[in-house]
């Protein structure tokens, strides 16, 4: 059994590791590629193949951003009673949340090569508020590394990850501000073109995105639960043992 | 208005920011100037971007600066001892760092209408968004740099945390640069209100937290 | 299949990115763990108990 492991976290990772096949599944045999007939032309138009893309991208977006939701709140909570518990779980939820935040902007970065014919585009609104998202989330990350008290540190990175919060609000209004056009799909979930199975795959993936981010999220929060009980009381303890074992020898 | 005062007194003897971060700012721009191979048509069509990219550059010099007065020898409770309200301090220290900021920057105007033959239309405009661009850059560097207090791995941190926050400050800044030396057709008088905007939010999201950061660090 | 190599290197990624994430924490995890007693691993009860600062 690993070290932060419970039934409850072996269970959601068997069922996390069944939807990630089932999704494969859904994504590339059981779903048509994006295809059209253009009216006009009679020409065949659309994303074809790379649409499956979409099943990554989705998930991967919507898990950063609720991911430093989680941090804000965490923080929040941190500033109003001080606790222990909403700081080691605002500091593993930001660290999810960069990753995913990093996966959202490298699969988005491969899709729009095929669709947008660029890897990058600086009109785009949520293009660019992720990118700054994901450069606020390492400096938030960077700041929960540094040295000081326990107690400085989780007030400080509390502080940092209620401002990200802020700052990527203020970001998205000015960037939008900035290029007021965005070549980002808008909604496509409400277009009717899009089909039944392609809708059910698509929420199946944030679904399954939703339930990888609790794992790890657990997982990521034990983890941290552990370290800093070793902080706490590892050095009493290693001095206690080898005191020990000192009186072991001269007895 | 004390802390202002006092460390722009200490500015005054020491001068760091008049012959340290002027000259970084000005030796930006001349590297701006070899990157881009001389060519007058692109600086100066460019000089609204290279220009606050410059100040903000110089600008996380400044903030270092004003946080490294408390950082030695108990600066810091002497500071909190002299019994004033943290959100003083931080308007004071705020108040200080945008006052050196300006006369790096208006000395930077002075250095591209050189440098880059920067044409000015719109002088008015000009300097309101300087003054919004600045009010946001010291309420926000201020606030970052409390955060880092003393903190060793400062240098290294401080940037990456102050500089995508200040994104927007260099978007609507090169903005209503752009207008104001028409190089750009838009709206200069709007951008410059996102500005002071952004100052505001940040001059009284300082206010709030300095209070939490000042009281334990 | 259209856009195939796109494809491959987006779910690649992906796949890679949280498989390796996941990875790591968990090796991570079980090193500290060797290092704190079981009685001091209970993550769930001390929940509101304890505060920032008291120990």
């Amino acid at each position: 059994m690993s070290a932060t492991g419970s039934r409850t976290t072996r269970v959601l990772g068997v069922a996390v590791l069944i939807g990630a096949a089932l999704l494969v599944y859904l994504a590339f045999v059981a779903t048509d590629p994006d295809v059209r007939i253009d009216a006009t032309s009679g020409e065949e138009i659309g994303q074809f193949d790379a649409v499956r893309l979409i099943y990554v991208h989705v998930p991967a977006a919507i898990i950063a951003y609720l991911a430093f939701f989680v941090t804000a709140v965490g923080s929040a909570v941190v500033l109003k009673n001080r606790s222990v518990w909403w700081d080691l779980v605002a500091g593993a939820s930001a660290e999810i949340g960069s990753l995913a935040a990093a996966l959202a902007l490298i699969t988005g970065s491969i899709w729009g090569r095929p669709i947008w014919n660029t890897w990058w585009e600086w009109g785009d609104v949520r293009l660019l508020t992720t990118l700054v998202l994901f450069m606020l989330s390492l400096g938030y990350l960077a700041v929960r590394r540094l040295e000081g008290t326990a107690e400085m540190r989780a007030k400080r990175s509390a502080v940092v990850g209620l401002l990200l919060i802020v700052n990527v609000i203020i970001v998205n209004r000015s960037v939008e501000w900035w290029e007021n056009q965005t070549l980002h799909q808008q909604s496509t979930i409400a277009d009717a073109t899009i089909e039944d199975l392609t809708l059910f795959t698509l929420f199946f993936s944030m679904f399954l995105g939703l339930a990888a981010y609790v794992w790890m999220l657990i997982h990521r929060f034990r983890l941290a639960w552990l370290e800093r009980q070793d902080e706490r009381f590892g050095l009493d303890e290693a001095i206690e043992r080898r005191r020990a074992e000192a009186e072991g020898v001269s007895t | 208005m004390l802390v202002a005062q006092k460390d722009l007194r200490i500015e005054l003897r020491s001068k760091v920011a008049l012959n340290q971060v002027v000259p970084f700012a000005l030796l930006v721009l001349v590297l701006f100037g070899f990157a881009l191979d001389a060519d007058r048509a692109s600086l100066t069509n460019f000089t609204p971007g290279l220009y606050w990219v410059a100040i903000l550059l110089a600008s996380v010099l400044a903030v270092h600066r004003s946080v490294g007065l408390e950082a030695g020898e108990g600066a810091r409770e002497g500071l909190l001892l002299s019994g004033m309200r943290p959100e003083s301090v931080y308007l004071g220290k705020t108040l200080a760092l945008i006052a050196q900021i300006l006369v790096v920057a208006l000395m930077m105007l002075g250095g591209v209408v050189i440098l880059y033959e920067a044409p000015v239309d719109d002088g008015l405009l000009l300097v309101a968004a300087l003054f919004g661009a600045v009010l946001g850059v010291g309420a926000a560097g201020t606030l970052y740099g409390a955060l880092l207090g003393g903190q060793r791995a400062r240098e290294t941190v401080l940037p990456i945390l102050l500089l995508p926050v200040l994104s927007p400050v260099l978007i609507a800044a090169t903005r209503a640069f752009g207008d104001a030396m028409g190089t750009v057709a838009t709206d200069g008088w709007q951008w410059t209100g996102l500005l002071f905007g952004f100052g505001a939010i940040y001059l009284a999201l300082g206010v709030v937290s300095h209070g939490v950061l000042m009281e334990e660090n | 299949m259209t856009h195939v190599g796109y494809l491959i290197a987006g779910w690649g990624v992906v796949f890679v990115g949280c498989g390796g994430y996941a990875w790591s924490v968990l090796r991570r995890a079980r090193r500290v763990a060797a290092r704190v007693p079981d009685e001091r691993a209970r993550w769930m009860t001390s929940r509101d108990a304890e505060r920032i600062g008291e120990s």
